[in-house]
C-alpha cells in the first residue's frame, strides 16, 4: 500500500472514530432528550406527580370559620393556633388546636365538638380530627393536634360563619381502661 | 495497464497461520464470506426448528422457553452473523479491485474486525447452554424481560458489543479506503454502484451502531449496576429503550439491504449489456434512502401508546422511502429496457431480487399505515413482510454477488445448470415459506409463539415444508461453491462479456497482490 497515504488514512481514521464515539453519546443523550421531550409536549407523564384538580371548589365565596376551645375541669390549657380561617368551599383545609397537660401526672381526655349554627354540622366535614380519639399527655406535656376538614360546597349562602367548638373532657381513670372496660362508664 | 504488475513476491504464510494472521483484503473477504455461511447454515438450522415446531398446532419438539432462544438467536445471528459480515465479505474482496487499490486502508485492523467475529459468535452459541439458556426476548431486547433474564442476557449484549465494535472497525476501513485509496481520475460520482452503496452503508453502520452500543450497555448496567434507564420501578421508562433501539433497527435494515441495491445495480447492467440508467440518481437515491432511514423508527412502535401527531409524521415519513425505493426500481427496469438480456444465475438472482423486494416493499407500505398496522402488530404479516425484504433481498443479492464474482475468485466458472436449479428452488421454495405467512398473520396469528390456534394449521404446515425445501436446497448452494473452487472451465478475466469496472480488467482468479500500481481512470 501507498506509505505516503498513511497519514491521510489516519487522519480519516480518526475523524471516523471520533464520530463513533460521539455517537455512543448520542445513544445516551437520547435519554434525557427523551424527558426533555415528553416534558415539553406533555406526552408519557407517568410518575410525575400531578396534583390533582379540585373540581368542587366554590372560589366565589368565603366562609369563615372560627375556632373555639374549651376545656371541663381539666388541667389542660387548650387553644386553636389559629382562632379564625376564611375558607372556599370545597377546599382541603387543614389548621392546629394546642394542649398543655398543667398536671403532674399523665392525663386522658376527649374532645367533643358542636357547631353554631348547629344546621352546620352537616356541611362541615372532618377529614382527619384529634376528636375522633383519646388523646393522652404525660405530665407537663405539650401537644400540637392537626384538624383536616372541608366545607361542603353545598353549604347554604346564608351561612356566611361557622363556629367550631371544641370542649375537653376528662376520660376517668386511666385505671378504668387497665380494667378493660370503658362501656359501662357513660 | 499491468493489473498485477508489483515488486512484491506472492510470499505468504501457509496453512492456518496464512488465514490468523493475513491482511489481504482478498484472503480477509474470502474468510467473512466462510463465516457468513457457516451462520447462515447455524441460524437456518435453528429457522428449522422454529418451522419443525410449528409444523402442526401443540407443542413437540420445544420448550417455549426454548422456542423463544431459538427465535431470539435466529434473529441475532442472521442479521449480524450471516447478513452483515456476508456483505462485509462482498466489500472486502471487491471494493479494492472496483477502485483500483491495492488493498483496503487498514490491513490489520481488518483481520482485527473480522477475528473479532468469533467469539462474538461463540458467546452468542454458548449462551444456549447456560443456566437458563440464552436470551429469549426477541433480537430486540426489550425491557422489561431483558433486564430480567438470567446470565444467557449478559452474554448476548457482550456479542452485541464485540459485533458492534467489529463492524464499526470494518465500516471505518472501508469509508477511509473508498474515500482516500481512489485510482486517479476515479471521481466519486465514477466510482462503481456495488462501492458506493457500500460507502453511505458505512456511514450508517459507524452511526447507529454506537446508540445500539449504548442501549445495551444500558440494559446491563440495569442489570448489574443499579441504573434504572428501563426499570419502571427505579423511575425508568421500558419505552425509551424502544425509542433508542429503533433509532439504530430502522437504519439497520437498511443497512443489511443497501449493498444489496449495489450488488443488483450491477449484475442487472451487465446482464442487459447496458450501462446502469441514472447512475446519479441512483446514488442520490441511496443517499435519501440512507438520511430518511433516521427518522422513521416510530413506525415500528405505533402500538406503544403515540399520540396521532406522531404516529401520522412517522407514517408519512415511512411512505416517503418509497419515492427513492421507486427511484431505484425504476432505474433497473429501465436498465433492461431494449438490453440485450441473458438469463445467468446472477441476473436470475437479480430478477428474483427485484420481484420479490418490491412485494417486500408494498407490504412494507400496508404497514406504514398507523391504522392498519395497530391491527397486524407482531403478527406473521410483518414476519412475511420483512423475509420478503431480508430473505428475498439481501440473501437474494448475496446469492448473485456470489454467481456474478465466482469466476473471479476462483478463476473457475460454476456449474450454470445446477445454479440455476438452485436458484429455482431457492425462489419456489423461499415463496411457499413466506407468502402464505402473509394469510397467517392477516388471520391473526401472533408472531413468536410455539403453539397456535387450529385454524392456522393449514398454512402454517405449508410453510413448514416450504421452509424445509429451502434450507435443503442450500446444500447444493454449498456443493457448486465447493465444486467450483475445486476446479471446472476456467474463466476468463472477464466472464461476463457485459460487465464494466475494473475489477474484470484483473486476471481470474484474481492473483494474491492487485493494483499494486494504481490504474488511470479516463
Amino acid at each position: 500500500m501507498n506509505i505516503a497515504l498513511r497519514p491521510a488514512n489516519r487522519r480519516t481514521f480518526a475523524k471516523l472514530a471520533l464520530f463513533s464515539a460521539l455517537m455512543f453519546g448520542v445513544g445516551y443523550a437520547l435519554v434525557p432528550l427523551y424527558s426533555v421531550f415528553c416534558a415539553v409536549t406533555g406526552l408519557n407523564q407517568i410518575g410525575v406527580d400531578r396534583q390533582p384538580v379540585n373540581l368542587q371548589l366554590d372560589t366565589g365565596r368565603v366562609v369563615n370559620i372560627e375556632f373555639d376551645a374549651n376545656v371541663h375541669h381539666l388541667p389542660w390549657k387548650f387553644r386553636p393556633v389559629q382562632t379564625h380561617l376564611g375558607v372556599h368551599p370545597g377546599e382541603l383545609m387543614q389548621t392546629e388546636f394546642e394542649i398543655i397537660n398543667t398536671r403532674n401526672e399523665a392525663v386522658t381526655g376527649q374532645a367533643i365538638p358542636s357547631y353554631s349554627p348547629p344546621e352546620a354540622a352537616q356541611y362541615f366535614k372532618k377529614i382527619s380530627c384529634f376528636c375522633f380519639s383519646k388523646q393522652t399527655l404525660a405530665a407537663g406535656q405539650v401537644q400540637r393536634m392537626p384538624l383536616v376538614f372541608v366545607v361542603d360546597p353545598a353549604l347554604p349562602k346564608e351561612m356566611g360563619t361557622i363556629t367550631l367548638s371544641y370542649t375537653f373532657f376528662e376520660v376517668e381513670g386511666n385505671a378504668v381502661a387497665n380494667s378493660g372496660d370503658g362501656a359501662g362508664k357513660s | 495497464m499491468n493489473a498485477t504488475a508489483n515488486g512484491h513476491s506472492d510470499h505468504r504464510p501457509s496453512g492456518w497461520r496464512r488465514w490468523l494472521t493475513t491482511t489481504n483484503h482478498k484472503d480477509i473477504g474470502t474468510l467473512y464470506l466462510w463465516f457468513s455461511f457457516v451462520m447462515f447454515m447455524l441460524g437456518g438450522i435453528m429457522a428449522l426448528l422454529i418451522r419443525a415446531e410449528l409444523f402442526q398446532p401443540g407443542l413437540q419438539f420445544l420448550e417455549p422457553e426454548r422456542f423463544n432462544q431459538i427465535v431470539t438467536l435466529h434473529g441475532l445471528i442472521m442479521v449480524f452473523g450471516a447478513i452483515m459480515p456476508a456483505f462485509v465479505g462482498f466489500a472486502n474482496w471487491m471494493i479494492p479491485l472496483q477502485i483500483g487499490a491495492s488493498d483496503m486502508a487498514f490491513g490489520r485492523l481488518n483481520n482485527w474486525s473480522f477475528w473479532l467475529l468469533i467469539p462474538a459468535s461463540l458467546l452468542l452459541i454458548t449462551s444456549l447452554f447456560v443456566p437458563g439458556g440464552a436470551a429469549g426476548v426477541g433480537w430486540t431486547l426489550y425491557p422489561p424481560l431483558s433486564v430480567q433474564m438470567g446470565i444467557g442476557m449478559d452474554l448476548t449484549i457482550f456479542a452485541v458489543h464485540i459485533l458492534g465494535i467489529s463492524s464499526i472497525l470494518g465500516s471505518i476501513n472501508i469509508i477511509t479506503t473508498v474515500l482516500n485509496l481512489r485510482a486517479p481520475g476515479m471521481t466519486m460520482m465514477k466510482i462503481p454502484m456495488f462501492t458506493w452503496t457500500w460507502l453511505i452503508t458505512a456511514f450508517l453502520v459507524i452511526a447507529v451502531m454506537p446508540v445500539f452500543a449504548g442501549a445495551v450497555t444500558m440494559i446491563l448496567t440495569d442489570r448489574h449496576f443499579g441504573t434504572s434507564f428501563f426499570s419502571a420501578a427505579g423511575g425508568g421508562d421500558p419505552i425509551l429503550y424502544q425509542h433508542v433501539f429503533w433509532f439504530f433497527g430502522h437504519p439497520e435494515v437498511y443497512i443489511v439491504i443497501l449493498p444489496g441495491f449495489g450488488i443488483i445495480s450491477q449484475v442487472v447492467p451487465a446482464f442487459s449489456r447496458k450501462p446502469l440508467f441514472g447512475y446519479t440518481s441512483m446514488v442520490y437515491a441511496t443517499g435519501s434512502i440512507a438520511i430518511l432511514g433516521f427518522f422513521v423508527w416510530g413506525h415500528h412502535m405505533f402500538t406503544s401508546g403515540m399520540p396521532v401527531t406522531a404516529q401520522l409524521f412517522y407514517m408519512y415519513a415511512t411512505m416517503l422511502i418509497a419515492v427513492p425505493t421507486g427511484v431505484k426500481v425504476f432505474n433497473w427496469i429501465a436498465t433492461m429496457w431494449r438490453g440485450q438480456l441473458t438469463f445467468e444465475t446472477p441476473m436470475l438472482f437479480a430478477l428474483g431480487f427485484i420481484f420479490l423486494f418490491v412485494m417486500g416493499g408494498f407490504s412494507g407500505l400496508v404497514l406504514a399505515m398507523t391504522a392498519v398496522d395497530v391491527q397486524m402488530h407482531s403478527t406473521y404479516y410483518v414476519v412475511a413482510h420483512f423475509h420478503y425484504t431480508m430473505v428475498a433481498g439481501a440473501l437474494f443479492s448475496a446469492f448473485a454477488a456470489v454467481y456474478f464474482w465466482l469466476p473471479k475468485w476462483t478463476g473457475h466458472m460454476y456449474d450454470e445448470k445446477l445454479a440455476k436449479l438452485h436458484f429455482w428452488l431457492t425462489m419456489i421454495f423461499f415463496n411457499v415459506t413466506f407468502f402464505v405467512q402473509h394469510f397467517l398473520g392477516l388471520a391473526g396469528m401472533p408472531r413468536r409463539i410455539p403453539d397456535y390456534a387450529l385454524q392456522f394449521a393449514d398454512f402454517n404446515m405449508i410453510s413448514s415444508i416450504g421452509a424445509f425445501g429451502l434450507g435443503l436446497s442450500q446444500l447444493l448452494f454449498l456443493y457448486i461453491v465447493i465444486v467450483c473452487i475445486k476446479g471446472g472451465a476456467p474463466a476468463a478475466a472477464k466472464p461476463w462479456d457485459g460487465a464494466e469496472g475494473l475489477e474484470w480488467e484483473v486476471p481470474s482468479p484474481a492473483p494474491h497482490h492487485t493494483w499494486e500500481v494504481q490504474p488511470v481512470v479516463k
